[in-house]
């Protein structure tokens, strides 16, 4: 099953022929963009479940696109149960509380495609991860919401490329774009700028996206 | 035909893009995904949307970039007018102008890359924009933001260059940034949907066409 999913006619073969250096040479330009991610997990660290290099970043998450599946599956889980928690907190009513709950659905709606996702893949979805978050004052966690979605957002541009399988793409496309909405909806609320990397959004690699949430995981 | 059969057009239109023997494992993977999202979104969602993205002709990369280009000409003109046409002021002021940069930058990177990867940059075409006040202004800006999400979702299972792939998904997220500040404006929801839906060349084309002149 999972060398089947290496459709012989992959991103990786034409990669070779369409002169893609050439092509990030010139966004890069374009960006006056700084460092490329690192693909090295060096902290988090492929326990073994993992494959090789190929899986790179995502591996203790899985193979291949199941790896980015359940990785992107343990943040919507997070998302996911911070806005449960907001909207339990009670420190949001009317509008507020409303766009929150939205969102909310929103990511439920995530975990459940990608939970799908896995498993059509021929894969175990990622268990739920326990989460904790600080949820004092509004402002506090509507500025959490924001680093949150910003990552999340992040999160999936990073590993956009590293996708193999068409479907897979297709899906991680169509939440990468509406993490970026609720991102800017975010930071719209706290006077930031909608579009803090300019009008070119920045990519981040697993292990910094990883870092960043470990604190809100307990178990 | 029985209800269940008329029940789900796209998702078999959508299993039978693919029919190929040969390739087992693509058919396989297009199917339990369209059943498996199907059982979450319904299959209204599904068929359409595993359809249009395997749909694009297969064009090559500059062939996308020139059409991702069209629509940034498309988006740069627009505001650049809005900045003395739309009447905009203070917030939404400061939106316009914020957007038309970010435009004529995506159309900078996009005719460089065009150019580096050897192919010709498509020419500018002529717009018009029919509108007269602000609210006009803001109704056509979530169109033209929202379809420009759906245009790059669409395109982007197409792209063969992992790094084109990178490039536009750091476009659309900044298009999907616009759509939501611009749907906020205009007192929509920032984000309508969990998927943003992928529109194929051809939609995008017919919703972009009245435009231009």
């Amino acid at each position: 099953m999972k060398d089947k999913l290496k459709d012989p006619v992959s991103r990786r073969k034409f990669m070779a022929l369409s002169g893609g250096s050439a092509a990030a040479a010139a966004f890069l330009a374009a960006c006056g963009s700084d460092d490329s991610s690192s693909t090295m997990a060096t902290t988090t660290g492929a326990d073994g479940m993992g494959g090789g290099m190929a899986d790179g970043e995502t591996a203790q998450f899985g193979k291949g696109d199941l790896g980015i599946v359940n990785y992107a599956l343990t943040l919507e889980y997070l998302e996911a149960a911070f806005y449960a928690d907001v909207v339990k907190s009670g420190l949001f009513k009317g509008a507020e509380l409303k766009a929150i709950e939205k969102f909310g659905r929103e990511e439920a709606e995530h975990v459940e495609a990608l939970t799908q996702a896995a498993k059509s893949l021929g894969g175990k979805p990622a268990a739920e991860p326990k989460v904790e978050f600080p949820l004092e004052d509004a402002q506090a966690v509507v500025e959490l919401a924001a680093t949150v979605e910003n990552l999340g957002a992040a999160a999936y541009l990073g590993q956009a490329a590293n996708i193999k399988s068409p479907e897979v793409l297709a899906s991680a496309l169509a939440i990468h774009s509406v993490e970026g909405r609720h991102a800017a909806a975010l930071n719209g609320m706290l006077g930031v700028s909608i579009t803090p990397d300019g009008a070119f959004a920045k990519p981040a690699d697993a292990q910094t996206v990883l870092k960043s949430v470990e604190p809100f995981i307990v178990g | 035909m029985s209800h269940e059969e008329l029940a789900h057009p796209e998702l078999v239109a959508g299993v039978t893009v693919d029919d190929d023997s040969q390739d087992l494992s693509r058919s396989e993977v297009i199917l339990k995904g369209a059943l498996a999202a199907g059982a979450v979104y319904g299959t209204f969602m599904v068929g359409p949307y595993v359809r249009k993205a395997l749909a694009m002709s297969g064009g090559g990369d500059v062939d996308i970039l020139n059409f991702a280009l069209t629509l940034e000409y498309l988006e740069t003109k627009f505001y650049e007018e809005a900045k003395t046409r739309a009447r905009a002021k203070g917030e939404l002021k400061a939106l316009v102008d914020l957007i038309a940069k970010d435009e004529a930058e995506h159309v900078e990177a996009l005719t460089a890359t065009v150019k580096q990867l050897g192919g010709k940059p498509v020419a500018e075409p002529k717009f018009e924009f029919d509108y007269n006040d602000t609210a006009g202004f803001l109704k056509l800006a979530q169109t033209f933001e929202d379809t420009g999400v759906s245009a790059y979702n669409g395109a982007g299972p197409q792209i063969k260059s992992k790094d084109v792939l990178a490039a536009a998904g750091s476009i659309v997220q900044v298009e999907a940034r616009h759509a939501a500040a611009i749907r906020i404006q205009n007192g929509a929801e920032p984000s309508p949907e969990a998927f943003d839906p992928p529109l194929d060349e051809m939609q995008v084309l017919k919703a972009v066409e009245p435009f231009i002149a």
